[in-house]
């Protein structure tokens, strides 16, 4: 489908829409039933609300409606309200967007309108720091050579400035006739790539050249770019609204669920299915009492005659008896934890990096429990592991090794002899170090350089280059190239730019040394894909020698060359290359054909090194995260040898003696599927202790996945460490996907755009917001300033985070099964007929209020303290195997509700009995049993007490009597004066410490004889903390402890796929 | 995921904090935020778990001693009457029965002597008063307020007489009011049963109206139970009052009323009961109750026996516990010594 913008004709103006910016979810008028509708597509929502309905039919409803209603109304609002307030904010930010002043063309006369006024077609004037609009095509700039300088940062992230240029047809129109023109621009319809704009412009009369001009993404301004170091540009309005690029790659990202909640919604989904049983069971028994019994009592008169769904009235009533077992506060509770959680996150100082004065970040607050569980991370190397910081440090030209003494070649005094000397070979290394490249130098008004580039790279090259006094001064938009040697300057005329891809893996411009006409190529590249196309003959082994010295050393190497060309030759191919970038479909391939076909016959001059320092703590953090039990694994686009030295330095891979590297690779297709089984089976037989790792290739990777996913998932599953190069943004997403596929939780951490897929595609991805810019950050679930944080990330949040969810989660189910299955209890007692033991309130509060607040203290609860965690990193086993959240965990909960549930029933009818035997006392008795305990529960369920806890626990507590004494004043309650009986009983109180011993004391126990006799390593940390708090001989505790601790957790580690991971053997069937 | 992300990326200006060198993103130091307020972190130590049973233990078996003295001291006589009361054997018969005499008498022999007030009370058994078709076929507004007497739609079916007019007061709780009665001699001698303040004082101020008065009760086709005396408002028709604070329980005690005379061992107590309320058609029986009281209420041996049985586990759980302690000793904190095979 093609678009077709007639240019400055009023008469299309309504084929497309308007530039009216919309990024919010709902209008004013949607909202409350889209919203609705999207509330209700949870299960849980939908659950709640037939429980409410059925409360409405006061036959069977044991209690007023409110009960049920209540809670959902004030959930439900609390969720549209949140909605609303971040809808808002959309709206605010787009009106703000929307009516901005912009210079627009009307009627052929240039004035001020609002933004969201500019339609297709619509020529738009821009100037010097303004928000673009909307997509244009330039068709003019202040700059006599047409170029102008776009910021896209808030596109893709790059921080650094874009070249945009005019299409040549438009090159020579003047001011005026930019107003006046009409022509028509013939463009692919809306979509996302940011990369891409394969279009066509013609102009129409009068200015009569009827000829088509192709447009490439070079000549358009993107909206939400900024325009800089320009006066003045102009465009025609191509994409308007949220039809732009920068529009269309918004998308909604899909919610990620984490594998707790995954595992909290099984448990659902099984107290459902238990309550559907219990509810048929009671129903049955309960229909059959009734006939048996029932119509035998005269004061109940049942009527003779019975309505037709009489059967069905006991079994609804206890439905909505037990409804209460699915804790309707779970979400609302569990979302507020998430926040707090995330908050935690933002306001950590210790995340915080002074350097690039960023704080950490939890852009998705909802899945921190992730980082606890997390048992890959994929990590990226240039920018994440190191800094991406490059700076030239050595250079290999025409049999010399610059700057192998100093490790610093611009201090190599050989090196500036030469450069002093003259020496042709080096002026010409140096001349391609300077040109080859699509810097932009920028002379500030004092005169001096900078230079703003693409790649960092490049930008070291440069700046090596001005060092060694071969001077980039200037590049105009003609193509002309001012370079400045020794003080003497040289034009050279760029003619084409061949570019770099990730495919082509090397960048060449044509140039034109306008003083002697000559035609020359140049090229630099990776080395693989340079020496295959060098002229016949060349020594390539010594370049070759080289390069694999400097891998060795963890430098990036780059390969220099160039070829003269003739001019016949070079007219020829300009024509095809003319060609191949007018073609509308399949560009990228013919343009890359026709450059390989002038990239032939390269004369190398040489190999350039450069340096990229891994990041502060990078070794210390990947080797106590492999410690945790984590398995990192490296993609990189780098290549191999320069890779495996990075893995070596940063404790990734262990050397030699220690550790195996296993390399799939092979010339064919039919070598690398050998030598991947051959990685498999030394895998599988290997010694434990050995460290082993394989290393693969991007290649490797495709053909692998092509034709034997199945091995190289058993591979994938049994590598504690991986070295993938070579690798395309695509290929580390499917990276992630086979781990996510295999059932691991995974976690991708990256800087660059080229991260942003894997980022996207992983359980939680990670951001740093790095030098390439924050598109990996904006894309992440959590952006830190360095890799080392992650440390912090995973084993303090990711943990807590962990630990205080699986507490949150199983106590509000252990609560709600409590007060349900005394309520099943009490049913046996009143005639199998579901009747309510506690009333309306009671229930309604002690869901929404008594429980749902002390239980919230867990989130400042803290089991070990951080610095035991990160002294022990192994402990992250539990969280990461589900240990704290599982079916056994869960059964021990439900196990102790169903013993509570006993013990406040049992003893309230026991010790209430006879006269005392009234209703409301009774009721109000067995609720204020269920409170004790719940107080007492969190108390010995809380590791570490702090003031807001100890606050919250005993002040909920104390609330909880003094809302009932003031609710016992109200005469028109049913419960009207009975807490002020009951608080004057001596026998009130003397049921109330037997409920708690009973209930408590076997719990205590059990608790005490596991913690002694059979802790686990969380109890040993806890224990050992409180001993090295008294120093009781440290250095000897020390040693003990660290080999019981590791016997302890290679132990549990030996075990890990067995009967005790329910979460982890189960998660495979769930995702 | 927060698709709002939009509205930050269309200023990235503002965005970017390193623009601006003087001020810092840096998150504000508190140790709320951080994490790190102060906290105190009890571990079960041995020392502490068998100092806390031991204790538990040496609460609980002086309050357990303490409430079974007190639960002995009171003096109870429990005398069912249901069967013997019947002399024939269609006993739902002989209830339902208008017309037969329904007068018998029964003698008890006092073991103790009794303090007054001693409680008179009838026990039912088997009675569903917490049944759900019972206990919400009331109306709490009608018995409050003179306006709400027509509010009976929650009494069916009890709610209305057959021309539609309200019943006062509705529902089957008051329908059902237990009707039989007791006359008490001791030794031969009348003695009154005081039948004032035996509801809570707050039900006869809040909950049963002075100026409401019974209409149409018990005048329909069934008759339930007592009837009221419709000239006395609700407010002091004690008996409803007690009656309709319904019981928990299938067995329950109801206050009838006080003797407000010492008994002396050896007397003998004959009542006159006019045996009326049918517990015989569903199974149950009825007794009579004469008991003192004490601190803990009327005889409960439960809560005595129960501290005494707790108390007396955790002492060994105690002791227990410290036998573990010495004899398989664990040294705390150092865990070399344990194995791990499980």
């Amino acid at each position: 489908m093609q678009r077709f913008v007639y240019i400055n004709d009023e008469s299309c103006r309504d084929s497309y829409r308007d530039n009216r910016v919309s990024n919010t979810k709902y209008t004013l008028w949607n909202f409350l039933p889209k919203n609705l509708l999207e509330q209700f597509r949870r299960f849980m929502n939908q659950y709640f609300l037939l429980i409410a309905c059925l409360q409405l039919w006061p036959t069977i409803t044991p209690v007023s409606p409110a009960t049920t209603w209540g809670p959902l109304a004030i959930i439900f609002i609390v969720s549209a309200s949140k909605e609303a307030w971040d809808d808002y904010n959309r709206y605010l930010s787009d009106k703000k967007v929307n009516e901005r002043r912009i210079w627009v063309v009307k009627d052929g006369i240039r004035r001020q309108i609002k933004a969201r006024g500019i339609h297709v077609g619509n020529i738009v004037w821009l100037h010097e720091n303004d928000e673009i609009p909307c997509d244009l095509v330039l068709i003019g700039t202040s700059d006599p050579q047409g170029i102008c300088y776009v910021e896209t940062a808030a596109l893709d992230g790059e921080t650094d400035l874009k070249t945009r240029i005019i299409p040549s047809i438009c090159a020579d129109l003047s001011s005026e006739q930019l107003g006046k023109i009409k022509g028509v621009v013939e463009c692919p319809n809306p979509d996302n790539d940011i990369r891409r704009f394969d279009a066509n412009m013609r102009l129409f009369p009068p200015i009569i050249d009827n000829e088509k001009c192709p447009l490439t993404i070079n000549n358009t301004l993107l909206q939400s770019c900024y325009l800089r170091y320009t006066e003045w540009a102009c465009g025609v309005a191509i994409y308007t609204g949220n039809e732009t690029k920068s529009g269309m790659s918004r998308g909604t990202a899909e919610p990620k669920l984490t594998a707790a909640d995954s595992m909290i919604d099984k448990l659902t989904v099984a107290i459902f299915i238990f309550q559907i049983a219990v509810v048929l069971l009671l129903g049955l028994a309960g229909n059959i009492w009734k006939d048996s019994h029932g119509c035998k009592l005269w004061y109940l008169m049942y009527p003779a005659e019975r309505p037709w769904y009489d059967f069905l009235v006991i079994p609804l009533r206890f439905e909505l008896l037990c409804s209460i077992m699915i804790p309707i506060s779970i979400k609302v509770t569990l979302d507020l934890a998430k926040g707090v959680y995330a908050k935690f996150i933002d306001c950590d100082d210790q995340m915080f990096d002074p350097e690039t004065n960023t704080p950490a970040h939890s852009a998705n607050t909802a899945i921190s429990e992730d980082l606890g569980q997390v048992e890959y991370i994929l990590s990226d190397k240039t920018g994440t592991l190191t800094e991406n910081r490059m700076i030239f440090r050595r250079c290999y030209i025409s049999g010399v090794l610059y700057g192998d003494k100093t490790g610093d070649a611009l201090k190599d005094a050989r090196l500036l002899n030469a450069v002093s000397s003259k020496d042709p070979d080096v002026v010409k290394f140096l001349m391609v170090m300077a040109l080859c490249n699509t810097v932009v130098p920028i002379k500030s008004n004092d005169g001096t350089i900078s230079y703003k580039a693409q790649s960092q790279d490049e930008e070291a090259l440069v700046n090596a280059a001005s060092n060694l006094n071969m001077l980039l001064t200037s590049k105009d938009s003609s193509g002309i190239a001012e370079i400045c040697f020794n003080g003497s300057k040289f034009y050279y005329e760029v003619l084409d730019v061949l570019e770099f891809t990730s495919d082509r893996k090397r960048m060449s411009i044509v140039v034109k040394e306008v003083k002697s006409g000559k035609f020359l190529l140049l090229t630099k590249g990776a080395d693989e894909a340079i020496f295959p196309r060098s002229c016949p003959g060349e020594q390539t082994k010594t370049y070759l020698e080289a390069v694999e010295m400097y891998s060795h050393l963890g430098l990036r190497t780059l390969c220099l060359g160039c070829r003269d060309l003739e001019e016949d030759e070079y007219k020829e191919w300009s024509k095809k290359f003319q060609d191949a970038s007018c073609s509308l479909d399949n560009r990228e391939h013919k343009i890359a054909e026709v450059c390989n076909s002038l990239e032939q016959g390269i004369h190398i001059l040489g190999i350039t090194a450069i340096e990229d320092r891994l990041q502060d703590g990078v070794p210390e953090t990947i080797k106590l995260l492999r410690k945790a039990g984590i398995n990192v694994w490296m993609l990189t686009g780098d290549k191999q040898t320069t890779a495996i030295q990075i893995g070596l330095l940063c404790n990734l891979i262990t050397p030699e003696s220690k550790g195996q590297l296993l390399s799939i690779n092979g010339k064919t297709e039919d070598d690398i599927l050998q030598s991947l089984e051959r990685a498999l089976t030394i895998m599988k037989t290997a010694l434990e202790r050995k460290d082993l790792a394989f290393v693969l290739d991007g290649w490797a990777l495709e053909i692998i996945l092509k034709r034997s996913l199945e091995s190289f998932t058993k591979l994938a599953m049994m590598s504690r460490t991986a070295i993938c190069c070579r690798m395309t943004p695509l290929q580390k997403a499917q990276l992630v996907g086979i781990l996510k596929s295999s059932g691991s939780l995974t976690l991708a951490i990256g800087d660059g755009g080229n991260d942003v897929r894997m980022i996207q595609e992983a359980n939680v991805g990670v951001g740093i917001s790095g030098r390439e810019g924050l598109q990996a950050a904006r894309a992440a679930d959590y952006s830190i300033g360095k890799f080392k944080f992650l440390r912090r990330l995973i084993l303090v949040h990711g943990r807590y985070s962990y630990n205080r969810t699986a507490f949150i989660s199983q106590y509000s189910f252990y609560k709600s099964l409590l007060i349900c299955f005394i309520q099943i209890l009490f049913s046996f007692s009143s005639g199998l007929s579901g009747t309510s033991i506690f009333n309306s309130i009671s229930l309604m509060a002690y869901n929404v209020f008594y429980t749902s607040l002390p239980v919230m203290t867990i989130i400042f609860d803290k089991d070990i303290s951080e610095a035991t965690v990160l002294r022990y990193p192994q402990i992250l086993l539990y969280s990461q195997a589900g240990r704290l959240l599982n079916r056994s965990t869960f059964a021990e909960w439900f196990g102790r509700s169903l013993y509570h549930a006993f013990v406040v029933f049992l003893i309230t009818i026991n010790a209430y009995a006879d006269e005392k035997s009234d209703m409301e006392e009774l009721s109000m008795v067995a609720l204020s049993g269920c409170i004790w305990l719940q107080a007492f529960v969190v108390t010995l369920d809380t590791n570490s007490f702090t003031c807001p806890q100890i606050t919250l626990i005993w002040g909920n507590f104390v609330a909880f009597y003094m809302i009932n004494l003031i609710l016992s004043a109200v005469p028109t309650l049913q419960m009207h004066t009975v807490m002020w009986h009951l608080c004057n009983q001596p026998s009130y109180w003397i049921t109330m410490a037997l409920i708690v011993a009973a209930g408590m004391g076997p719990v205590l126990a059990l608790r005490y004889l596991r913690n002694v006799y059979r802790p686990s390593a969380i109890d040993v940390l806890q224990q050992i903390e409180q001993t090295d708090g008294h120093a009781q001989a440290p250095g000897n505790l020390e040693s003990s402890t660290g080999t019981y601790l590791d016997y302890l957790l290679t132990d549990l580690r030996r075990n890990k796929s067995s009967i005790h991971q329910p979460l982890l053997s189960d998660s495979a069937s769930s995702r | 995921g927060d698709p709002g992300l939009p509205s930050s990326a269309m200023y990235p200006l503002e965005m970017e904090g390193n623009s601006n060198p003087k001020t810092t993103n840096k998150p504000k130091y508190s140790k709320f935020t951080q994490q790190e307020l102060p906290a105190c972190k009890p571990l079960l130590t041995p020392e502490i778990v068998i100092a806390a049973f031991a204790l538990i233990g040496a609460l609980f078996v002086p309050i357990g001693l303490a409430s079974l003295h007190a639960s002995r001291q009171v003096v109870e006589l429990v005398h069912r009457y249901d069967a013997s009361c019947v002399p024939v054997d269609d006993k739902v018969g002989f209830i339902q029965n208008s017309r037969t005499d329904k007068t018998c008498t029964v003698t008890m022999t006092v073991p103790k002597y009794m303090k007054s007030p001693i409680h008179v009370y009838y026990l039912i058994d088997g009675f569903y008063q917490n049944h759900r078709r019972y206990v919400r076929s009331r109306s709490d507004k009608q018995l409050r307020y003179k306006s709400a007497a027509h509010l009976t739609s929650d009494c069916v079916p009890e709610g209305d007489t057959a021309d539609h007019a309200p019943i006062v007061p509705c529902g089957l709780v008051a329908w059902s009011l237990f009707n039989d009665t007791y006359t008490v001699r001791v030794n031969g001698v009348v003695t009154q049963v005081n039948k004032k303040d035996i509801a809570w004082k707050s039900d006869k101020n809040n909950k049963f109206g002075k100026n409401i008065y019974p209409s149409n009760f018990q005048k329909g086709r069934l008759i339930g139970g007592a009837t009221l005396n419709e000239s006395i408002p609700l407010s002091e028709q004690e008996d409803l009052i007690v009656w309709m604070r319904t019981a928990a329980l299938p067995t329950f005690r109801k206050l009838y009323g006080r003797i407000e005379k010492d008994i002396n061992a050896n007397d003998n107590v004959t009542v006159v009961i006019q045996n009326n309320y049918n517990t015989y058609s569903f199974g149950g029986s009825k007794a009579l109750v004469l008991s003192t009281a004490s601190w803990i209420g009327g005889k409960n041996n439960f809560i005595g026996i129960a501290y005494l049985t707790i108390g007396g586990l955790c002492l060994s759980l105690a002791m227990g516990f410290l036998v573990l302690y010495m004899v398989k000793r664990r040294n705390f904190g150092d865990p070399s010594n344990l194995s791990w095979n499980r």
